[in-house]
């Protein structure tokens, strides 16, 4: 998978789990750019990103990411 | 729809809904971890079930200060029922701070601190839902544990034992049995080790769902939202193979023939609900004759022709059936589960009986039990040993409208079957009883107030307070306790109905009457002149919306839902029942 790939799926799960119409996702996407992507919402993209991608993100990960693209950067990490 | 289960975003759609048109429901979640998302199931969950469930959410572990205080804002939110959510992770973080003696003490002092809760001033009119504890396996002392009282495992099973016995002592605990949950799905999917780390949630994304659903199904019980009803299928659902075709022999049931093992401990199951009180039906396409040769004949049924309440077997379409057994038995549809192995018959009486509850089954027959167990279906809030017989009174009920098919005249009828009725205040004996019909009856009741055991002990307790319940034999059966009302004044001339409901089994006996005539009598002797009735309607009490009119009282001007009654003038009521002394 491609990091472009995994970026098309990222937008795909964003989008079904915060419930929008259209999710654009780039390397410096913060939660402060999406108003639906709150605290309660994250735990659950974290989850439904595990599910889609077949991997468990470690605690520090999940603690350590400032934006998309170092979640991705764990993405590709435990893909390899 | 109602019993689906939902996953988290489903259930998060389901809360983007106007829900103000819902029964609202008052609750509170205190919990020592982050329950955020347990509250937005619990919501979401509600609605599903078609309740607004208005939540007054803790602050993060602020549990023992909020229930503790009388005047905290726990208790002003007004939250009816209180769930309760402590963790098996906190108690193990104490439990590590602790030596070995005082590690001993600590499944008892936490009961001791739930009993203190439940029983206090502030907790009474309102119901404590205790999440019990999970095990968490910590292998200290690997299965030596069993015989160490200051061990994690040890401490953790004791307190759930404890709490079993807290629940059946204290009538307004209830214990969610979140460690069941556990066995079922397993710890690994119960709890994210990186999800807890990371955000202090301790129920994995998979189970909060599962939580919430048995939490709500705690609270739909009470409200008496439950299901009294199993309709079961024949052939592939009861037993393997088709008996028209295959003949008595053929067909698979026990140890013996191809996978009878499973239709056999599937009918175990079911006997255990009918013992419990859950009336068991039957609607199957076949011949008559033919579908009851196994109930009579098969030496490996459990279930027998006894444990039957309706048996429909016949070729008209099973939409029919079940309407026809809905109105022998007289209970809502929303109070009937349906089993069926053939997924077209499922769907076409899912799609022309509204509310019916229909379970999708695994194609597998021997799968069939472990996914009804996920479904926990008949969930309940009350518990009488009087249950158990309620199959057999509805088979009497059958011959009964046998019988009245023989008399032209109703009541010839009714003189025939010599009905006689013991009338009583509340008393200790049929407390759970009056309990339980107050939160069973939807259809005969007309303000729909639903007791707990508690409430009617303090009702006996208040002299104040003309509290009856009545029974009903004839020569067919003792139906028990059916009746029930509660007369409250409203001023030192006039009784206020409180609560009057009758169990749907004794309509068209004349018990309205005698009932009637029973209240009247007791309000002369306190002194009264009048009774005030009301009617308050709900989507199920159509049928009494004229009971007061139809009884001779008067509606009061200005008062649209309320009923007057001149016991002086009152004429007594025809009526066939006599009292027992």
């Amino acid at each position: 998978m491609t990091r472009e790939e995994i970026f098309k799926q990222l937008e795909s799960i964003f989008k079904d789990v915060l419930d929008l119409e259209t999710v654009t996702l780039c390397d410096s996407t913060t939660a402060a750019d999406i108003e639906e992507w709150d605290s309660l919402n994250h735990v659950q993209l974290v989850y439904e990103v595990e599910q889609a991608m077949g991997i468990r993100f470690t605690s520090a990960e999940i603690l350590s990411w400032k934006n998309v693209g170092q979640m991705v950067d764990s993405i590709i990490k435990h893909r390899q | 729809m109602q019993h689906a289960m939902l996953d988290m975003k489903q259930l998060k759609r389901l809360l983007k809904q106007d829900t103000t048109a819902l029964p609202c429901v008052k609750a509170a979640l205190l919990g020592d971890s982050a329950t955020q998302l347990l509250a937005t199931a619990l919501r979401g969950t509600g609605v599903q079930r078609g309740l607004n469930v208005e939540l007054f959410e803790a602050e993060y572990n602020q549990v023992e200060q909020l229930l503790l205080n009388p005047a905290s804002e726990l208790y002003s939110s007004g939250a009816e029922y209180i769930v309760l959510f402590q963790s098996t992770h906190k108690l193990a973080e104490l439990h590590a701070k602790r030596d070995s003696k005082a590690q001993e003490r600590m499944a008892d002092e936490r009961a001791a601190f739930i009993a203190d809760v439940c029983t206090s001033p502030q907790m009474s009119r309102r119901k404590v839902i205790c999440l019990n504890y999970p095990e968490i396996d910590d292998t200290v002392f690997g299965s030596y544990a069993n015989k160490v009282p200051a061990s994690l495992t040890w401490q953790v099973r004791s307190l759930n034992c404890k709490l079993m016995e807290l629940a059946r002592e204290i009538p307004n605990l209830y214990v969610c049995d979140l460690a069941a949950i556990q066995n079922k799905v397993g710890r690994d999917h119960m709890f994210s080790p990186n999800i807890y780390t990371s955000t202090d949630m301790l129920l994995s994304m998979e189970v909060v769902p599962t939580v919430a659903a048995r939490i709500m199904d705690i609270v739909c019980a009470l409200r008496g939202d439950l299901k009294k009803c199993l309709i079961l299928d024949l052939d592939n659902t009861l037993w393997g193979g088709v008996v028209g075709d295959d003949g008595l022999e053929g067909i698979e049931l026990g140890h013996g023939l191809g996978i009878g093992k499973a239709y056999t401990e599937f009918q175990q199951w079911v006997k255990k609900l009918r013992q419990r009180g859950i009336i068991v039906c039957v609607c199957s396409k076949n011949d008559e004759d033919k579908a009851k040769e196994p109930f009579e004949k098969h030496p490996d049924m459990v279930l027998r022709m006894d444990d039957i309440a309706v048996f429909m077997a016949n070729w008209e379409s099973k939409v029919d059936n079940i309407r026809m057994i809905q109105q022998i038995l007289n209970i809502g549809f929303d109070s009937m589960v349906f089993i069926d192995d053939n997924p077209f018959e499922r769907a076409m009486v899912r799609e022309n009986i509204e509310g019916i509850c229909v379970p999708e089954l695994p194609e597998d027959p021997a799968c069939y039990l472990e996914y009804l167990y996920s479904l926990n279906l008949f969930e309940t809030a009350a518990y009488s040993t009087e249950d158990g017989d309620r199959t057999r009174q509805y088979r009497n009920e059958a011959q009964r409208v046998k019988l009245a098919q023989k008399f032209n005249n109703e009541d010839d009828f009714l003189k025939s079957l010599g009905m006689e009725s013991v009338v009583e205040g509340f008393t200790a004996f049929n407390t759970p009883r009056v309990a339980q019909l107050s939160q069973r009856s939807n259809q005969f009741n007309l303000r729909t107030i639903r007791y707990t055991e508690t409430d009617v002990a303090s009702l006996a307790a208040d002299d104040s307070v003309i509290d009856l319940c009545f029974t009903l034999e004839d020569r067919f059966d003792n139906n028990g306790l059916v009746v029930v009302v509660v007369m409250k004044p409203m001023d030192p001339e006039r009784l206020f109905v409180e609560n009057w409901l009758m169990s749907c089994r004794v309509l068209k006996r004349g018990m309205e009457n005698f009932t009637l005539n029973t209240m009247v009598e007791r309000a002369k002797q306190a002194g009264y002149r009048y009774i005030v009735g009301e009617y308050l309607p709900t989507a199920k009490n159509g049928m009494v919306a004229n009971h007061y009119k139809q009884l001779g009282f008067k509606p009061i001007e200005g008062q649209p839902a309320q009923y007057l009654l001149d016991v002086d003038t009152y004429q007594a009521r025809p009526c066939l029942i006599k009292e027992k002394k």
